[in-house]
């Protein structure tokens, strides 16, 4: 039963972690129907920049507020100065500059950081907390909390205030939006620089678990894309509930089965439901009107 | 895209010009072939740095048999492929007298051919055995194994009474490596593996590794092959779990940096580490001593970053070559070559080498000492 019951934790750590990181997917979506693939470099931006700022001797909490601030700011340009002069170019296109993008951030902190890897001291310490036999570190309760207090935002966000309903109009139809007077281009500057803003906190809170470097991103963004896509893109509780279920089917499937085959047994339970689900769990079905 | 294209290949010209342009007399030329960029680039840096400090030095010494060294730097972004091409162009082109260099055992092993074929020595600073064995006539390579490695930890196990080890390693190349000569190794070493489990080389969580480790009857140790952030994470989830059994981690993290990121969780640690990393520990009596604390301090001024095992392969096999030339008094390839087999006694940052015709590495088990850490920092274990 301990057993189950530290399988289950870890699960619920590292499907956190995931959670966290698909959620920065999801807005981006919504606003303007691009996948950004260099939102693992958010993450990592977020990590690596709250590191050398605290080792320049600014306190961790201001450190963290300008690593935010930061990752936010390259989030806009991102958009500004990549995407949007491509406005005319497919979803494709924009999503292959994001591809490009990523690979440009990664360079970009080997250069300006290091290539060694780094960490963050926990938030409430490094002590575990004992339940049934099993053990959890009190960081990963932040991660999980992080990811629900990011949800409930982003679910208030689009429901009551006008911003949000822009953001919804503009993915629906950009020219209706524009003609009912939104400018479209500002709520997408705006998407992307919220989901940098996302995937810094997630990067900050992730550090003191997976540990980070220039080229962290990679990887946490493959899982946290899966999770997103399990979920059902553009949701944000889909996001999170794809974390998670990603994230327990690792570890039990390590703990019970083979630690050799749990990155497949994961992915191939995707495949499962994407089969079955093209839409993913939660994921709204897009009706064509004629 | 085109534009681009031409941009860069003019760019790439330019570069060429550049490097031709500079002046060629009587000069012994060494080629590199070193991954300074790229994943592999933690090796690569370092060496190249070590090569063009020390080649500097020794020109400033009035160079080898009175000609000056001319280095050759080719980067390979450790990828063996690009590798070969670059050992081909060392060959063809620059016509390099000898080869130091392939900082990965993927690249090493994709220019082998090219310098067997060529009959030019070349001293390789990759890790893995299967560069040595079997021995090739013309291929030598400075940097300890992954088997002396595990088998140095077994040892340690031994004198402690521990035989009965689960082994949790990472699946990137250096753990999968490492694993497979340990679990090689260990009936020899009279060490029983009762149990395996492996980790993603991006894995955030081995909690569930180590419950089953931690579940299984008759584990007295743990030993975790792996290289990067990993196994800092299994040693934190060791302690995370209050796991008491002795924890072995390899030579793949031995540097202070694997201090940091463990914390507290390390202390206790057991781990196999080159001289250089203890340079200031080692007792004064160590052969070894003098070596590395220069290097060290040569290096650390120069660069101005701490100094790593990768580095001090270069250097080892720099300067085996170098004494090789010295010996032939000559840099006729075969000369050199016999002369570089002869190496007796030589005291590098890796260990005292010994090579023959049967051995083209030439260290023993005392190219690694015990090291516990204690108090955040690293504790030789006497005898060791």
């Amino acid at each position: 039963m301990a057993e189950l019951l530290q399988f289950v934790f870890s699960g619920l750590t590292v499907g956190a972690i995931y959670a966290l990181v698909a959620l920065g997917f999801t807005l981006i979506y919504n606003a303007s129907d691009i996948i950004n693939f260099a939102q693992g470099e958010f993450v990592m931006l977020g990590g690596m920049t709250t590191v050398f700022v605290a080792l320049a001797g600014v306190p961790l909490p201001l450190a963290a507020l300008i690593a935010v601030i930061v990752t936010t700011a390259v989030g806009f340009a991102l958009h500004r100065f990549a995407i949007d002069p491509a406005r005319g170019a497919s979803p494709v296109a924009a999503i292959m500059i994001t591809i490009g993008a990523s690979v440009f951030l990664r360079g970009l902190a080997q250069i300006v950081f290091d290539k060694r890897f780094h960490s963050l001291p926990p938030l409430f310490g490094s002590d575990p907390i004992q339940i049934g036999g099993a053990a959890i570190l009190p960081q990963s309760f932040v991660v999980l909390g992080g990811a629900a207090i990011i949800v409930v935002l982003l679910r208030l966000l689009v429901d009551r205030t006008m911003l949000g309903k822009a953001v919804i109009a503009t993915a629906a139809n950009r020219l209706a939006a524009r003609l009912i007077g939104v400018n479209t281009r500002h709520i997408v500057d705006f998407s992307f620089a919220v989901s940098a803003a996302i995937g810094a906190i997630a990067g900050i809170l992730v550090t003191p678990i997976t540990l980070t470097s220039y080229d962290v991103g990679t990887l946490l963004a493959l899982k946290g894309f899966a999770a997103a896509m399990l979920g059902g893109i553009g949701s944000a509780p889909g996001a999170v509930i794809g974390g998670l279920l990603i994230g327990m089917t690792e570890a039990l499937s390590a703990g019970y089965l083979s630690s050799n085959y749990k990155d497949a047994v994961a992915f191939l339970i995707i495949l499962v439901v994407l089969v079955a689900m093209p839409h993913g769990l939660l994921g709204r079905v897009k009706v064509e009107r004629v | 895209m085109r534009a681009w294209q031409s941009i860069t290949a003019s760019a790439v010209f330019a570069l060429c010009a550049l490097l031709s342009a500079s002046p060629v007399s009587a000069q012994i030329k060494i080629g590199a072939v070193l991954s300074v960029t790229g994943p592999a680039s933690f090796l690569g840096d370092p060496e190249k740095k070590t090569l063009e400090i020390y080649v500097d030095e020794i020109n400033a010494k009035g160079g080898v048999n009175g000609q000056k060294l001319q280095l050759i730097v080719y980067d390979d972004a450790a990828n063996a492929d690009t590798a070969r091409t670059f050992a081909t162009r060392l060959v063809e082109e620059d016509k390099v007298v000898a080869v130091v260099g392939g900082s990965t055992t993927g690249s090493t092993l994709a220019m082998i051919p090219v310098f067997e074929e060529a009959q030019i020595p070349f001293i390789s600073l990759a890790g893995a055995v299967q560069i040595i064995e079997p021995v090739r006539k013309w291929v030598f390579k400075t940097p300890h194994t992954d088997r002396m490695a595990c088998e140095k930890i077994f040892a340690d196990l031994k004198s402690r009474n521990l035989t009965h080890i689960a082994l949790i390693s990472g699946t990137d190349a250096f753990g999968k490596s490492m694993r497979d000569q340990c679990v090689a190794v260990a009936s020899k070493a009279g060490i029983t593996i009762v149990t395996e489990e492996t980790y993603g080389p991006r894995d955030s969580d081995m909690t569930p590794q180590l419950t089953n480790i931690k579940n299984k009857a008759g584990v007295q140790a743990v030993v975790n092959p792996g290289f990067g952030q990993g196994p800092a994470i299994v040693t934190r989830n060791y302690k995370q779990l209050a796991i008491t059994l002795p924890l072995y981690q390899s030579h793949g993290v031995a540097s202070k940096q694997f201090i940091e990121l463990a914390g507290p969780a390390a202390e206790g640690v057991r781990l196999p580490a080159a001289a250089i990393l203890i340079a200031d520990k080692l007792p004064a009596n160590d052969p070894q001593k003098p070596v590395v604390v220069n290097y060290t301090k040569t290096y650390q001024d120069r660069t101005k970053q701490a100094v790593s095992t990768f580095g001090g392969h270069a250097y080892d096999g720099l300067m085996i070559l170098v004494q090789a030339m010295e010996r032939a008094k000559s840099t006729d390839a075969a000369k050199v070559r016999d002369e570089i087999e002869k190496t007796k006694g030589f005291i590098g940052t890796g260990g005292i080498v010994n090579m023959s015709p049967t051995d083209h590495m030439g260290l023993d088990l005392s190219a690694f000492h015990m090291l516990e850490i204690t108090n955040g920092d690293w504790t030789l274990i006497p005898g060791t």
